[in-house]
C-alpha cells in the first residue's frame, strides 16, 4: 500500500493533467460566453413581432414575412397553431396579433376588446383517395357529404353517392373519413357549410372550430389531414386549397346553392366572395353563397388585434406589414392560390386601423 | 427384488431421466431461439428506422442547412436558426438542470440515505421522471409565458431543464451509491470535511457515471417537441435573444415534415438526420467515458 | 503548488514511527523513501475550511432535494387550479363518461384514459418479452465480440427522437401494417365472436394497435438496457453453481438470475411503462385522435390523454374545455402514481418471499 503522497506521483499528473484543465477551462469559458450571448437583446432596429393562429394562411404569411423582412428588416414571426389557439393567445396578450378563419361576432369582439380584419380568401376542398378516381371526377353535395361525416353513409357504392355520380365506378369499400383533430378555422368553415346544407348535421353536431365529430380519424393541421388522406385508401378529408394543389390531391366537385357542380379554383372563390357586403361589418362567412360559379366552402381569414394597444410600436409594425402586404402582396397571394381582398375592403381596413389607439388615447401611426 | 427386476427398474429410471432431460433441453433450445428472434426483432426495427432516416435525410444535407434560415414554402433555405435555437436551449437547460440534479442526487445518496425526506423525494422523482413532457410544457406556460406575456426561448429552456433534473437525480444517486464506502471512510479518516469528501472523492469516483447520466438527459431533451410547443413557440427568423420566441429543431421538423411543400419536407428530414446523428454521437461519447475509468 | 510531487510529505521532524509496531510497515518504508527524496519542507497549508462550509453544502444539497419536491407540488397545484372548474362540475363521473363535445361544453375522460391504458398495455405486452429475450441473448448467448455492438444497437433505438417514430409510423409503418397485418387478420377472424370484434374497425394502419406497437418499439431499449445491466451484475458464482448442478441455460436464467435481479427488472419495466404513459408526439400521429369509443376493437382509432392535450390545449378556451384537459393531466399523474406504488408493493412482496421454499 503506497503512501498517499507517493500515490500522487503517477503518470498523467503532469502535462496531460494541465492539458485537461486547459480544455476544461476553455470549455467553461466558451459555454459561459455562449450563454451570455444568448442573453443579449437584439438591437432595437431589428424589431420582432409575433403572431399566431390559423394554419390556413400560414404559407402565405410566411412568404409575405420573408419578403417584408428583406424589404424593411422587420421580423414578422407568424406561427400556425390553429385558429382557436390564435384567439386564445391574442386574448392572453402573449402574441402581438392573432389569426383566425372563424370570424368573431361583433358582440364577442366588443366583449373581448378586439378588432378583426380580413386578409385573403381561400377555399376548403373535400379530397378523396379512391383507386381509379381522378381529380375532379367525384361529385358530392352537402347532404351526402354531411351524411358521410355523420357516419350514415359508410360505403363508397352507397346508392346516395351513386345517384349523383352516374356512371362513375365506385368500389364497394368502407369510407374512412378524416377530419381535423385540433381546433381549426378550416373545420369551422366546413362544419358551418354542413350545418347550412344538412339539417341533421346542424341538429346533431353543429358548427365550430372543434366539434364532437361522430366519426373519422383526426389529423393534426391541414398537413395531418392531407397526409392521412394521401396514405389511407378509400378515405375522404377536407383541406385548404393550397394543400390540394401542392400535393396534387384528388379533389371532388361540390354542388353549390345554384345547383351546379363546381370545380375549386380562384375563380370559384372570387365568385363566392363577390356577394359579400364588407361595408357594415367584417364578420362575413362566405359558405354556400349564391352564384352559378361560387364554390360552396369559401371563407376569408382574419387578423385579430386589441382595440387598445399596450405596445403601440408592435401594433405599428403589424399595420406596416399588412399595409405592405395589401399593396405588394397580391401577386404572391395569387401564386399560392389565395384570393386577395378587393380594393374597397382594403380601404375599409385602413380606416379600421385608424380606430386603434394606444393606452393614452393616441392613434397608432404606422406610415 | 430380483436382479432382473432391479435392472428393469434402473433401465426405466434411466429412460425417465433421459426423457426429462430431453424435455428440459427442448425447452432450453426453444427459449434460446426465441431470444435470438427477439434480438433480431429489435435490431430489425432499428435498422429500418435508421435506414429511412438516412435515406430521406441525406439527400437534403448541404452546407446551406447550417447557414440559411428557415425559408417560406418553395424557396431554398436552411435550418440554421433552428439548429442554433436548439443548441442554446439545450445548453441552457443542461447548465440549469445539472447542478440542481447533482446536488439533489448527492443529498439522496450521502446525507439522508434512509430518512423520510429522501424516500419521498425518490418517489416524487420517479413520478417526475415519468411525467409527460407536455404537462411540463403546460406548467411552464402557466408560470412563465402567461405571466410575462411572451413566448421565449428562456421558457423553453426552463421546460427542458425540468425534464433534465429527474434523469440526473436518478443517475447521480445510483452512481454515488456504487462508490465503495471504503473510499469515503479513508477520506474521512484523513480528516477531510464532508463536503470535500463528496466533491473531491465520491463525485470524482462516480464522475463517469454522472456524466453519462447528463449526456443521456441531453440526448432526451434534444428530441423533445411537446414542451417547446407552448413555451418557445417557433421562429421563422434568426434570433439570439432568449426573451423572444426561438426556433428549435424538433418543432421546425414537426412543422415542416407534415407540410405539402417539397423543400420543407426535405429540410425536415435533414433536421431529423442531424438530431439523430447528434444524439447517437452523445450516446457513444457517454459509452467511451464510462469505459475509461481512471 | 510546489514543484516536487511530494509537497505533502511530512517534514523530517514528524517521522511516522520508529518504535511501534516493531516491524516497519509499508507506510514507514514509503515515508522514509519520500524523506530520502525531498529536501525542502512542505508549505504550510491554510487552516481547514470550517464547519460553515459543511453546513452550507448540506443546506444546498437539501435545498436541491426540496426544490424537486416543490416542483412536483407546483405542477400538481397548477394542474389542480386549472382543472378545478371541471372537478367541481363532474367530480369522479368524469372518469366514466365518454362524451367529449366542445360545442355543447360536455366533457368526459373515459376515451382518453382507455386509450392511454390500452396502448401502454399493448406496448408492455410486446416489449417485456422481447426485452427479456434481448437481455438473455446479450448476456448468455452472444459471442463476446458481438455483445458491445448489439448492445449499442439496441440503445440506439432510444436515441431516435420520438417525433421520428411518429412520422415513420404514420408514413411508413402504418400502411404496411394495414396491408400485411390488419386486413389479413380481419378476413381471418371474420365472423368469429370475440376475436372478430377485436379486429373489427377500419384497417387503415392507425389506431390503438398501431400506436401500441410503435410505443413498444420505443420502450424496448429502456427495458432491455436495464435488464441486461442487472443480468450482468449477477454474481457468476450463483450462475456457475446452477450450471454445475446440470441446469440448462434457460433454467439458470429463469430460476436463478431472474429471481436475483427481480428488483432491477421490475424497475426497468416501470421505467418503460412510465415512458409509454407519458409519450406524446409518437402517439399523436398514430392513434387517430377520435374522441368516441365505438367498440373495443384494436383497430379503431381512439385518443390518449397526452394526445388530447397536445391537440386541443393550444386552443381550448379558458373555461370548461381547458379545465377538462387539465383534469385529464391530473388523471395521468394519478395513473403514474398508482403504477409506481403497485411496483413498489410488488417488489416488497417478492422480497418477502425470498429464501422461502418455492
Amino acid at each position: 500500500m503506497e503512501a498517499p503522497y507517493i500515490a500522487l506521483k503517477r503518470p498523467g499528473r503532469g502535462a496531460a493533467y494541465i492539458e485537461r484543465m486547459l480544455m476544461k477551462r476553455t470549455f467553461q469559458i466558451a459555454a459561459a460566453g455562449l450563454v451570455a450571448a444568448a442573453f443579449v437583446q437584439a438591437p432595437a432596429f431589428a424589431q420582432e413581432v409575433t403572431g399566431a393562429g390559423a394554419s390556413f394562411p400560414a404559407p402565405l404569411y410566411a412568404k409575405w414575412a420573408s419578403d417584408f423582412h428583406k424589404a424593411t428588416g422587420i421580423k414578422i414571426n407568424y406561427q400556425s397553431v390553429g385558429s382557436g389557439a390564435g384567439l386564445k393567445q391574442i386574448e392572453a396578450k402573449t402574441v402581438d396579433f392573432g389569426a383566425s378563419d372563424a370570424p368573431l361576432k361583433d358582440e364577442d369582439l366588443q366583449a373581448k376588446g378586439l378588432v378583426q380584419f380580413p386578409t385573403v380568401i381561400g377555399g376548403v376542398i373535400p379530397v378523396v383517395n379512391i383507386q381509379g378516381i381522378k381529380p375532379g371526377e367525384l361529385k358530392l353535395n352537402g347532404q351526402v357529404l354531411g351524411d358521410i361525416y355523420l357516419g350514415k353513409i359508410t360505403r363508397w357504392n352507397d346508392p346516395a353517392i351513386k345517384a349523383i355520380n352516374g356512371s362513375l365506378n365506385l368500389p364497394d369499400a368502407a369510407i374512412a373519413p378524416v377530419r381535423r383533430a385540433d381546433g381549426s378555422g378550416t373545420s369551422f368553415l366546413f362544419t358551418n357549410y354542413l350545418s347550412k346544407v344538412n339539417t341533421e348535421w346542424k341538429s346533431k353536431v353543429g358548427e365550430g372550430t372543434a366539434v364532437n365529430w361522430p366519426t373519422g380519424a383526426g389529423g393534426k393541421g391541414n398537413e395531418g389531414v392531407a397526409a392521412f388522406v394521401g396514405r389511407l385508401p378509400n378515405s375522404i378529408g377536407y383541406v385548404e386549397y393550397a394543400y390540394v394543389k401542392q400535393n396534387k390531391m384528388t379533389y371532388a366537385l361540390l354542388e353549390n346553392s345554384a345547383g351546379k357542380f363546381v370545380s375549386p379554383d380562384d375563380v370559384a372563390f372570387k365568385a363566392a366572395a363577390a356577394g359579400a357586403d364588407w361595408s357594415k361589418t367584417f364578420h362575413q362567412v362566405l359558405t354556400d353563397q349564391p352564384g352559378d360559379q361560387s364554390w360552396p366552402i369559401t371563407g376569408a381569414t382574419f387578423i385579430l388585434l386589441h382595440k387598445v394597444q399596450d405596445k403601440p410600436a408592435q401594433a405599428a409594425a403589424v399595420f406596416k406589414f399588412f399595409d405592405w402586404a395589401y399593396t405588394n402582396g397580391d401577386k404572391t397571394a395569387g401564386d399560392l392560390d389565395y384570393v386577395p381582398m378587393p380594393a374597397t375592403v382594403k380601404d375599409a381596413v385602413a380606416k379600421l386601423w385608424g380606430d386603434i389607439k394606444d393606452a393614452s388615447g393616441k392613434e397608432v401611426a404606422y406610415k | 427384488m430380483t436382479t432382473s427386476e432391479r435392472l428393469l427398474q434402473a433401465n426405466a429410471l434411466a429412460r425417465t431421466r433421459q426423457s426429462k432431460f430431453a424435455a428440459r433441453n427442448r425447452l432450453n433450445k426453444i427459449a434460446l431461439t426465441l431470444s435470438l428472434a427477439a434480438m433480431a426483432f429489435g435490431v430489425f426495427w432499428l435498422l429500418w428506422i435508421l435506414f429511412e432516416t438516412v435515406r430521406l435525410g441525406v439527400g437534403g444535407l448541404a452546407l446551406s442547412i447550417f447557414t440559411e434560415m428557415t425559408p417560406p414554402p418553395n424557396e431554398m433555405g436552411g435550418i440554421a436558426n433552428a439548429i442554433f435555437g436548439s443548441f442554446v436551449m439545450v445548453t441552457l437547460a443542461t447548465f440549469v438542470g445539472t447542478p440542481i440534479g447533482v446536488m439533489a442526487g448527492i443529498y439522496l445518496a450521502e446525507y439522508d440515505v434512509k430518512g423520510w425526506l429522501a424516500s419521498v423525494t425518490r418517489f416524487v422523482n420517479d413520478i417526475l421522471l415519468s411525467a409527460p413532457s407536455i404537462v411540463i410544457g403546460l406548467f411552464v406556460y402557466a408560470v412563465v409565458v402567461a405571466r410575462f406575456k411572451s413566448f421565449s426561448g428562456l421558457a423553453g429552456a426552463l421546460a427542458l431543464a425540468l425534464i433534465v433534473i429527474p434523469v440526473v437525480i436518478r443517475t447521480t444517486e445510483n452512481m454515488l451509491q456504487l462508490v465503495p464506502p471504503a473510499l469515503r471512510e479513508a477520506a474521512y479518516a484523513l480528516g477531510t470535511p464532508k463536503w470535500k469528501v463528496i466533491l473531491s472523492i465520491t463525485l470524482r469516483a462516480a464522475r463517469a457515471g454522472v456524466v453519462t447520466g447528463v449526456l443521456l438527459a441531453v440526448a432526451r431533451i434534444a428530441g423533445e417537441t411537446a414542451p417547446l410547443l407552448f413555451t418557445a413557440l417557433n421562429n421563422q427568423f434568426w434570433t439570439s435573444s432568449i426573451t423572444e420566441p426561438m426556433a428549435s429543431l424538433p418543432v421546425t421538423i414537426f412543422k415542416f415534415a407534415m407540410s405539402p411543400y417539397e423543400n420543407w419536407q426535405q429540410l425536415a428530414w435533414a433536421g431529423v438526420f442531424l438530431i439523430t446523428a447528434a444524439v447517437l454521437a452523445l450516446n457513444i461519447l457517454a459509452r467511451v467515458l464510462t469505459r475509461n475509468k481512471l | 503548488m510546489s514543484s516536487t510531487p511530494l509537497a505533502g510529505a511530512p517534514s523530517p521532524e514528524h517521522h511516522v514511527s520508529s518504535t511501534f509496531p516493531a516491524s516497519a510497515t509499508a507506510l514507514d518504508l514509503a515515508a522514509e523513501r519520500g524523506r530520502a527524496r525531498t529536501a525542502a519542507p512542505p508549505p504550510v497549508r491554510s487552516g481547514r475550511s470550517g464547519p460553515m462550509a459543511d453546513r452550507l453544502f448540506g443546506w444546498a444539497a437539501k435545498g436541491a432535494a426540496l426544490l424537486t419536491l416543490a416542483l412536483l407540488i407546483g405542477i400538481l397545484i397548477s394542474l389542480l387550479a386549472g382543472a378545478w372548474p371541471a372537478i367541481a362540475k363532474y367530480g369522479l363521473g368524469f372518469l366514466t363518461s365518454s362524451v367529449w363535445d366542445p360545442v355543447q361544453d360536455e366533457y368526459g375522460g373515459l376515451v382518453m384514459i382507455y386509450g392511454t391504458l390500452a396502448t401502454s398495455a399493448i406496448a408492455l405486452l410486446i416489449a417485456v418479452p422481447v426485452s427479456f429475450g434481448i437481455a438473455l441473448f446479450l448476456t448468455e448467448l452472444s459471442p463476446a465480440w458481438l455483445k458491445r455492438p448489439l448492445g449499442i444497437a439496441i440503445e440506439l433505438l432510444a436515441a431516435v427522437p420520438s417525433i421520428v417514430y411518429g412520422m415513420w409510423g404514420l408514413l411508413v409503418f402504418g400502411p404496411i401494417l394495414a396491408t400485411y397485418v390488419q386486413q389479413p387478420l380481419q378476413s381471418l377472424f371474420d365472423g368469429v365472436p370475440y376475436l372478430g370484434a377485436l379486429v373489427s374497425g377500419p384497417p387503415v394502419g392507425i389506431g390503438i394497435l398501431s400506436a401500441g406497437i410503435i410505443l413498444a418499439i420505443m420502450i424496448i431499449p429502456f427495458i432491455a438496457a436495464v435488464t441486461r445491466d442487472v443480468f450482468e451484475v449477477t454474481p457468476p458464482l450463483l450462475k456457475e453453481s446452477a450450471y454445475g448442478l446440470g441446469a440448462t441455460t434457460w433454467e439458470v436464467v429463469s430460476k436463478v438470475v431472474l429471481p436475483y435481479t427481480k428488483a432491477g427488472v421490475i424497475g426497468g419495466i416501470m421505467l418503460g411503462l412510465g415512458r409509454a404513459l407519458g409519450e406524446t408526439m409518437a402517439i399523436t400521429f398514430m392513434i387517430g385522435n377520435m374522441n368516441q369509443l365505438n367498440s373495443l376493437s384494436l383497430f379503431e382509432a381512439a385518443n390518449s390523454i397526452t394526445s388530447a392535450l397536445a391537440n386541443e390545449f393550444a386552443e381550448a378556451g379558458a373555461g370548461l374545455h381547458q379545465a377538462a384537459l387539465m383534469y385529464l393531466g391530473l388523471v395521468l399523474f394519478f395513473i403514474t402514481f398508482v403504477v409506481l406504488t403497485l411496483s413498489k408493493l410488488l417488489l416488497a412482496q417478492l422480497k418477502k418471499g425470498e429464501g422461502t421454499k418455492s
